[in-house]
């Protein structure tokens, strides 16, 4: 691994494109993307539901192929599933037959390693959720079974961390606690986060850039680089600046979205999505 | 079941889009939901006013034994008869549990392997469908005369009214393909036999019961109706046994330990279930 060379990506994604062989024909889900993201960035990636981003993220994390077009990390291509790369999907996606330690060790049971416990147990801390080990999902609320996922994902020290709306089924204010808790975790880290959120105000608080898609074909249609300092605190989130950005991003999505409605969304849009 | 009732807000949160909308759990969660002590003691209470009242009914009425036997003759013939019942317990119990273990791991290794391959259970469900719909008790005249009036006819039929039972829920349970804990699992590089045994079989756990407990009272029905059509022992040979001599107390005694005894299949496999599958109920 090529460590501490900031000249070159974490990320580089170029020209992916992916096209579903579905039923009622080819569809192209994203088309020719282009990305580099550095080491220690957060990227947040916002656009119309249904343009792709779960397929570009997917392809990031090597767990589906590419029609065209390829993704590196560390300069090196991405085949398949990787142990640099943690997922946080959508939803905690917890195993509810497991009790919450035995889904963090999940991972180190599939991967054959022993989970290290300190560093675990120090996540558990740091999420406030020391003591909670014996605990099956269905007893955790919906915050802490996403908090427990982000121990999940982070417990094998992966160095770039690929999240999936992971914050959308929470109410607002566990989301915003969330946010801090990446926050947090990422000071002291610095993993490379690439998050993909519905919430402008979400992107903004966390990323160092944000990729707006275009509706489907996806493409890269904007990036904005967000100049705000670390951490955001809330003063910061309520300026004119960070209200000016969200109705700039806000515009860039909704005013493309027009058309998507005038010619009907076909039943396959899902599988894009 | 009743430890989950607490927090329902949690297992909305939980459950999430994963739980496909099968009936998963509805034999061991529509079931029993008894819950305290005055439940319990209203359930015995109309099982006494029901036996008390066939026993006044048939005192008023003076009904013939062989009509109808009064519950406290039958019971009398259960403890005078019992040894000599006991044996053909034993007999039926044999078949039962080879005939089930014979037939249920068949259709559970079937079931995970047919899964695996969507072309080739397209082709074998409907099959599969034939035997489930089949009364497998119509093959034993033939089994009886290619085997004789031992046990092997009776284990084969058993196995072949449970097995399919057992594969159709099984598979069924194998299928419930949530995308989101397969590609969790492939994340880390899981391999197909790795998501086999971490994701898939537990997640099909709680239909597998399912079809052992369903699979298992097949088998006892088939195993009894075995035992009627031929063969000189086991619990369906005296059913035969007894009703040719009229004699309806003892008739009805065994009937009693058939219905014993498929309440304790039921129990056991709803607290497996309970122990092994609960965290879906």
């Amino acid at each position: 691994m090529t460590v501490g060379n900031s000249t070159q990506p974490k990320l580089r994604v170029s020209g992916a494109t992916k096209v579903y062989n579905t039923r009622s024909g080819d569809l192209l889900a994203i088309d020719r993307c282009s990305l580099d993201i550095m080491p220690g960035e957060i990227v947040s990636i916002v656009g119309p539901s249904g343009c792709g981003k779960t397929t570009l993220l997917w392809s990031m994390s090597g767990l589906h192929g590419l029609s065209a077009g390829q993704v590196l990390l560390d300069g090196k291509q991405i085949t398949g599933p990787n142990p640099e790369i943690g997922m946080v999907f959508q939803e905690a996606n917890l195993l509810p037959w497991r009790n919450l330690d035995s889904n963090i060790h999940f991972p180190f049971e599939i991967k054959g390693t022993k989970p290290d416990r300190v560093w675990i147990d120090e996540l558990l801390n740091r999420v406030g959720m020391e003591g909670f080990g014996g605990r099956y999902p269905r007893e955790l609320s919906g915050g802490m079974q996403q908090r427990a996922a982000l121990v999940r994902a982070l417990s094998y020290k992966p160095s770039v961390l690929l999240m999936d709306e992971p914050f959308g089924a929470l109410d607002a204010f566990t989301r915003e606690e969330m946010n801090r808790l990446v926050e947090e975790i990422w000071l002291d880290t610095h993993t490379t986060i690439v998050l993909i959120t519905h919430s402008i105000e979400e992107a903004i608080f966390l990323s160092d850039r944000i990729v707006v898609m275009s509706p489907r074909p996806g493409r890269v249609a904007n990036i904005h680089t967000v100049p705000f300092p670390r951490p955001r605190s809330l003063e910061i989130m309520s300026t004119k600046e960070v209200f000016d950005l969200t109705n700039a991003i806000k515009l860039e999505i909704v005013g493309t979205q027009q058309s998507r409605f005038a010619q009907g969304t076909p039943p396959a849009a899902k599988a894009a999505e | 079941m009743s430890d989950t009732d607490a927090i329902p807000e949690f297992k909305k949160a939980g459950g999430g889009a994963g739980d496909v909308g099968i009936t998963n759990m509805s034999a061991f969660t529509a079931g029993p939901g008894i819950k305290s002590m005055s439940e319990v003691f209203a359930i015995l209470l109309v099982a006494v006013v029901i036996i008390g009242g066939t026993e006044l009914l048939l005192n008023i009425f003076q009904v013939p034994q062989y009509v109808l036997p009064k519950p406290s003759e039958i019971g009398k013939a259960l403890v005078t008869e019992f040894p000599l019942i006991a044996p053909h317990l034993g007999h039926t119990l044999v078949e039962l549990i080879a005939g089930f273990a014979i037939g249920a791991s068949i259709g559970l290794i079937l079931a995970g392997v047919i899964t695996q391959f969507p072309f080739v259970e397209k082709i074998v469900t409907p099959y599969i469908l034939l035997l489930v719909t089949t009364p497998m008790l119509a093959l034993v005249p033939l089994l009886i005369l290619r085997f004789g009036f031992g046990y092997e006819p009776r284990i084969i039929a058993v196995a072949l009214a449970a097995g399919p039972m057992v594969m159709i829920n099984a598979a069924t349970g194998f299928r419930r393909v949530d995308r989101g804990k397969i590609a969790l699992a492939r994340s880390y590089g899981a391999s197909t036999l790795q998501i086999f045994w971490k994701v898939r079989a537990p997640m099909a756990l709680p239909m597998i019961f399912v079809g052992l407990m369903v699979g298992s009272i097949f088998g006892l029905l088939t195993a009894v109706g075995a035992e009627m059509v031929g063969g000189g022992f086991g619990l369906g040979n005296r059913l035969t046994s007894y009703s040719s001599m009229i004699q309806m107390p003892q008739f009805f005694a065994v009937v009693l330990i058939l219905s014993i005894l498929g309440i304790l299949i039921y129990v056991l496999f709803f607290l497996l279930g309970k122990k092994y599958a609960s965290w879906e109920a």
